[in-house]
């Protein structure tokens, strides 16, 4: 097969071809295909799983990215890609790890995936594709959420108390329910807009989201994303 | 024979809308066993962290007690509906209604149909 080509060329190739055995995602020129190619296995690119029934929702073995760019900072998907911590301690489908224990249910970390860290170079180029990733600039353009302050006691009741968001997030390390993604770091990963944008009408974005929709109207909305501001800017 | 044929395309509406729907047991599954337990003991991964402990589906006494209206309510409008914990969120934006009944009809196998 090789016959016809020089021997510097069939060197060449043969150095290329050994070389893209461990090929970073950044040698590649488009991006787009890598990223589709290393993370679409488990990351949703397109929104066609909206199309499909309910219980698509048990397969996922990852967060759809195909609005990542309505939903995340630029900055803070940089820094994560290179060291990526758990943000959903019973990964993006709870029921699939949790297991009965004498103690009532647990999550079985064994059955965790963790996510590959990549260099800086392929960091940014992930960060900057899912960055164009926005389909839904009209619910941002929609959102009417100006960032404000509320106090830490009033914050943390309405999380609670009133609201009942605790019983799936955590506001503070250990502190919460574990089948939702932790929430106090939210305020650094995701844009204000899609912040409240979410909480008001998370189907919207997602429509066999777990996340309920309560009965909170705008200004009560905006509360809440006010407290995980408060709680955001507290994290190293 | 008319009223056969109406009978017949009923029965496949009815049939086409319940596997839309999806089994009760695997909304369960999705959405409820997080706090209820895998198992609807009320023990789920979340519970330990929760102020109000969730509902023990398993419990025939206590959930006897509640009519299949009262069940279907508390899974559309959250616990605070019937003065129940916040904690109990509303599932009405998640769930239609052929959905919610086949989740009333998961927790009647579930608290009362043992063997």
């Amino acid at each position: 097969m090789t016959k016809g080509i020089p021997v510097k060329l069939r060197l060449t190739l043969g150095i290329a071809a050994v070389l893209a055995v461990g090929v970073p995602l950044a040698v590649h020129a488009d991006t787009a295909a890598d990223v589709k190619q290393q993370c679409g296995s488990c990351h949703a690119l397109d929104h066609d799983y909206a199309k499909a029934a309910k219980h698509e929702r048990a397969e996922r073995k990852a967060p759809p990215l195909d609005y990542a760019g309505n939903k995340f900072r630029r900055e803070w998907l940089y820094s994560w890609l290179q060291n990526p911590v758990r943000l959903r301690l019973a990964g993006v489908f709870p029921p699939a790890h949790a297991k009965a224990s004498a103690d009532g249910d647990v999550v079985d970390t064994a059955t965790l995936a963790k996510h590959p860290a990549l260099d800086a170079a392929q960091a940014g180029k992930v960060a900057d594709y899912l960055m164009t990733l926005t389909p839904f600039d009209a619910l941002i353009a929609a959102e009417t959420y100006q960032p404000g302050s509320i106090a830490q006691r009033m914050g943390q009741m309405n999380f609670g108390k009133f609201k009942g968001c605790d019983g799936c997030h955590q506001d503070a390390p250990d502190k919460g329910g574990v089948s939702g993604p932790e929430l106090y770091t939210a305020w650094q990963r995701l844009q204000p807009a899609f912040i409240s944008a979410y909480i008001t009408q998370p189907a919207a974005w997602d429509p066999h989201t777990m996340m309920p929709v309560g009965d909170a109207n705008a200004a009560a909305v905006h509360k809440l994303a006010n407290y995980l501001k408060l709680i955001g800017e507290k994290q190293p | 024979m008319k009223t056969l044929l109406l009978a017949a395309t009923l029965s496949l509406v009815s049939t086409t809308a319940l596997a839309e729907a999806g089994s009760g047991k695997q909304l369960y599954s999705i959405y409820c066993t997080q706090c209820h337990g895998v198992a609807g003991d009320g023990k789920g991964i979340n519970a330990a962290q929760m102020a109000v402990q969730p509902r023990d589906h398993t419990d025939t006494k206590e959930m006897s007690a509640r009519t299949d209206e009262e069940l279907f309510k508390v899974i559309e409008h959250g616990g605070k509906s019937i003065n129940k914990s916040v904690l109990m969120p509303p599932w009405g934006d998640n769930l239609n209604d052929d959905e919610i009944h086949a989740l009333v009809g998961h927790l009647r196998e579930l608290c009362c149909q043992k063997n």
